[in-house]
């Protein structure tokens, strides 16, 4: 076969021309009118989807006349935070319904704040029951925003006398919710920098230390826009609550500065790479060291308060708005603030409790403690100023800096691409 | 497609040519398989082992000596288990239902040419391309604009919306170019329509019907960002392991682990055996 | 001359799932494409403003995750690719009866949460775990020498967690290809290799064109890898996305950057299948 028989072969171009499908009128009107609707369709549904918008603010007075107890509570709340005990539930909330006869419907439903704001927050601007009574939220950012836009119900402060009597100090009028107006602490935290001795030799008492050349490459730092900028600002010298944004700016140049240092910017689990000696120091939770410590015999992390200042965060229990219960969920809130569930949630949780009077009734559980494993572990929880910490310590502590939404803008903008390189 | 070919008469009687290369070749790629596998369930070996682990406090990387006792207290902690059972109903009814319309899907774009199917094929293509974020996002605020409650059912419904792409696209992959003379066949011999379906198309593409099955319940099962918004006072599995996370993970969760992976182990094990004893061909 | 239900046949087929589909994605997606052009902040509302300065705003801002993402995704897609190739011809063509067992044994470590996997692969991939460890004590490795936190680490994260997504398109095209052909073309004198690469390779190219479709996207979208095993220059455009979500709560940025990495994956899946020659970009012909 040769060309002169079916006459001259085409060459590849033109047969790619031939049979390739080429942009017609009809694919230009097609994708235009694709286009065209989905602009239209979006404009349309502009005026739906799910918008922001502050609430009424509720009056205290007001919002609580004529409340009646229902007998039940939905309590939303992080895992690993209530005690558990053997192949019961939680004994704490099997007594508190046996004193009270409420039932408490108990989901441990938040996992981190970003997502459960996030969850939430549509839901409470469209006007709709987040379905629970009672959410923990940390003091932070979601907090402030909650706060902010009026989403929780002013708790009623006639009926809070275990608070009252049994708060701490540490605790009782916090910076970012004066006078306890629409929040209780549930737990707190201190973050401080713990470190491992079998790799670090030195005593370390400074904020400092974390950009000690000498550890290079086995820092871990926080991925977050809240332990992480605080301590940075405590660390220069700036009350971290007064801070102003050229602070701020001051505070994330020293910790761009400190980045070829760090290993890892750790959003939770720092505490495995600590323990196992990928990180030799890191700033850290006060209750994770002891955990670790508890669970291992052969660990020994140490804790320290930075002489800069360190930071206390604290899990609050709070009322979402279109609440279906609120006074069963005040008499819940209230009802931990007496010392003996305060006990029991401590002794399960070994974070800071907001009752340091349940220091006598652990002690006093030590006492009647049959197993010697046991007595030995409630008198180590008792002591320990992880959990019970000194005055020194408290003195030390701050809150977060309370940022509103613009504010908030800022903050991030300067700090977030630190962690997010 | 005929595939009459003239061999050459000496070569027709030889029927096994370089037997030796043949035997090393068999040799190699079943190995690499077996290293693969094994590299596959390494972390699983480690979870496994962990779940034996005598750890005393809350965290559980170091080990510290053997123990049955999570074994024992399996369902110790009542938010687990409820989660666990959450994440197994979803994932076998999210599997079932986007088997269904995934399969009819890809039948669908994999065979025919109708009008609508550009937009078929560009919609499966955008939603593969999706991150999970905006997928779980955009979903919520549908829920929330149209007052759906957020639950066990809205879960449902996100799962079956990821995994139906993916059914499609590998239903698809294997339905493109497949031999329909079968199918006329059977036409031809007066089966109706939906008999040729069951009886010739189905068996025809089961592999991939099958491996959508097993991708979907794969994703389903272990799926976190798109659940995490639209679960409303639901948990699942690895929501409640991440959460966990935070404080502490109980050696329970590495013991339910274990007993999903057994299970499937058993599963597979069970089918091996079966398939001993039917007649299949692999054509 | 196919009867009018002939004709038909297709849209019924398609319609349980295209109808999921439309009201389960295609609608949010629209939200999602309006929420992307509004300004504001979840305490003070958003408000539609037609706002297109986003779009470049977050592509200028996130240009390094961007394109770090995608080269991951890159390393991870043919690494797969290599990977899962011979395991799913060798279950294909020598599984016989059990291949479905092979196949469901490869995909049952994905059965297993992502983070129970990804802590595991911690522990094994500490600094002084069971395998460095001893290399270091042989003074193979420097003392220093870790993997976490590192890009290598966040690679090996996203191939171990992808596996499954190369492996069964894979297996499933190259599955229906009639042995027979690959005989035949050993009859015509065809090498081992030459038949694989003129029969076997070209018939399974739909199956490496799913493949790679649905493995890439993913990839370059993940976050968790970055999150667990990743340091302080692995950030991916997922980790970006979900911080500007749900720390920010600036759901326009999110939304927006969200459609530039779909647009960019899509055009980019379009290059491809035109690349591998197909007719229609839209179909993936044999």
């Amino acid at each position: 076969m040769s060309s002169d028989d079916f006459g001259p072969i085409p060459s590849d171009a033109l047969l790619r021309g031939l049979t390739q499908r080429r942009l017609t009128r009809r694919d230009i009107l097609r994708a235009a009118g694709v286009g065209g609707g989905a602009l239209a369709a979006s404009s349309f549904l502009a005026a739906c989807g799910v918008s922001g918008g502050k609430a009424e603010k509720s009056q205290g007075t007001t919002f609580w006349t004529g409340k009646k107890q229902a007998g039940s509570a939905v309590f939303a709340n992080w895992p690993l935070y209530m005690d558990v005990k053997g192949k019961s539930d939680h004994p704490s909330l099997d007594r508190f319904t046996k004193q009270t006869g409420i039932n408490v419907k108990y989901k441990e439903v938040v996992q981190e704040m970003p997502s459960f704001y996030g969850k939430i927050q549509p839901v409470l601007s469209a006007g709709q029951s987040t379905g629970y009574d009672i959410i923990v939220m940390t003091n932070g950012v979601y907090l402030d925003k909650l706060l902010e836009a009026n989403y929780l119900v002013p708790l009623d402060q006639s009926k809070m006398p275990n608070f009252n009597k049994y708060a701490g100090p540490a605790i009782k009028n916090p910076s970012y919710d004066p006078g306890n107006k629409y929040t209780m602490a549930w737990q707190s935290g201190i973050t401080g920098i713990g470190w491992n001795p079998k790799y670090v030799k030195e005593p370390i008492h400074s904020y400092q230390d974390l950009f000690n050349p000498k550890y290079k490459g086995k820092i871990g730092m926080f991925a977050d826009n809240a332990d992480l900028p605080n301590l940075a600002l405590q660390g220069i010298g700036v009350d971290c609550e007064k801070s102003t944004p050229p602070d701020w700016q001051k505070a994330a140049d020293k910790l761009k500065a400190q980045r070829p240092l760090v290993r890892q910017y750790y959003e939770q689990n720092y505490i495995g790479p600590l323990s196992k000696g990928d990180i030799w120091i890191s700033m850290a939770w006060s209750g994770d060291i002891f955990i670790a410590n508890s669970g291992n015999p052969d660990l020994d992390l140490q804790f320290v308060v930075p002489d800069e200042g360190g930071l206390i965060w604290t899990d609050n229990v709070c009322i979402p708005i279109h609440v279906a219960h609120p006074v069963d969920a005040m008499t819940l809130m209230d009802y931990y603030y007496d010392p003996k569930p305060a006990a029991m949630l401590t002794e399960y949780i070994n974070y800071i409790t907001p009752v340091p009077a349940c220091k006598e009734v652990i002690l006093q559980d030590a006492a009647n403690a049959t197993k010697k494993s046991d007595k030995d572990y409630l008198q180590g929880l008792a002591k320990s100023p992880l959990v019970f910490p000194t005055s020194d310590m408290v003195s030390k502590v701050h809150n977060y800096r309370v940022l509103n939404a613009d504010e908030e803008k800022q903050w991030n903008a300067i700090f977030e691409p630190i962690y997010q390189g | 497609m005929t595939t009459a070919v003239l061999t050459p008469p000496s070569e027709a009687i030889a029927p096994k040519r370089r037997p030796r290369r043949r035997a090393w070749g068999r040799r190699v790629l079943p190995v690499y398989t077996a290293l693969v596998i094994g590299y596959l369930c390494l972390p699983i070996f480690v979870m496994i082992l962990f779940g034996f682990n005598d750890t005393k406090g809350k965290f559980n990387f170091t080990w510290q000596g053997f123990t049955l006792t999570w074994y024992r207290n399996l369902f110790a902690i009542d938010g687990l288990t409820e989660a666990l059972k959450n994440s197994l109903t979803i994932a076998v009814l999210a599997t079932v239902l986007a088997v269904m319309f995934g399969t009819t899907l890809g039948l669908a774009i994999g065979r025919y040419r109708f009008r609508g199917k550009g937009a078929v094929d560009l919609v499966l293509f955008a939603q593969i391309a999706t991150p999970e974020i905006v997928l779980g996002a955009s979903l919520l605020s549908l829920f929330i604009s149209t007052g759906v409650p957020r639950g066990y059912i809205t879960i449902l419904v996100a799962h079956v919306m990821f995994c139906i792409p993916f059914v499609a696209v590998t239903v698809q992959a294997r339905v493109v170019g497949l031999d329909r003379s079968l199918e006329e066949a059977a036409f031809d011999l007066g089966a109706t329509p939906i008999v040729t379906f069951r009886k010739v198309t189905l068996p025809l593409i089961m592999p991939a019907v099958m491996a959508g099955a097993l991708l979907s319940f794969a994703l389903s099962i272990d799926d976190f960002v798109t659940t995490t918004f639209n679960s409303g006072q639901t948990t699942t599995f690895p929501l409640w392991v991440y959460g966990a996370s935070r404080i502490g993970v109980p050696p329970q969760v590495n013991v339910m682990g274990t007993l999903i992976f057994v299970v499937g182990v058993g599963l597979a094990v069970a089918t091996a055996l079966g398939n001993r004893r039917t007649l299949r061909s692999s054509t | 001359m196919r009867s009018l239900r002939a004709r038909l046949t297709p849209y019924w087929l398609a319609l349980p799932g295209g109808l999921w589909l439309v009201v389960f994605f295609v609608v949010p997606m629209f939200f999602m494409a309006s929420l992307s052009l509004q300004t504001g902040d979840p305490v003070n509302g958003f408000s539609q403003t037609f706002h297109w300065s986003t779009y470049s705003d977050t592509i200028n801002l996130y240009e390094k995750q961007f394109v770090r993402s995608v080269i991951y995704a890159t390393i991870v897609t043919l690494l797969l690719l290599v990977i899962s190739y011979p395991m799913a011809y060798w279950i294909a063509f020598r599984g016989g009866r059990y291949k479905s067992t092979v196949l469901f044994l490869v995909l049952l470590p994905f059965f297993v949460s992502f983070v129970i996997r990804t802590l595991s692969w911690q522990f094994i991939l500490a600094d002084n775990g069971f395998i460095l460890q001893p290399l270091k004590n042989a003074h193979l490795l420097p003392q220093d020498f870790h993997v976490l936190a590192t890009s290598f680490a966040v690679i090996c994260g996203l191939a171990y967690n992808f596996l499954p997504f190369m492996v069964l398109p894979l297996y499933v095209s190259l599955e229906r290809i009639d042995h027979r052909l690959v005989e035949a073309a050993h009859d015509l004198y065809a090498g081992r290799f030459e038949a694989f690469r003129r029969v076997v390779w070209p018939l399974s190219l739909p199956g490496v064109f799913a493949g790679v479709l649905i493995t890439f996207v993913p990839v370059a979208s993940d976050y968790v890898n970055a999150s667990i095993l990743g340091g302080t220059h692995t950030t991916m455009i997922g980790n970006v996305i979900q911080t500007l979500y749900l720390t920010n709560n600036d759901y326009p940025a999110a939304a927006a950057l969200s459609f530039t990495l779909m647009g960019s994956l899509l055009i980019g899946i379009f290059a491809y299948a035109r690349a591998l020659g197909t007719q229609d970009v839209m179909q993936t012909a044999a």
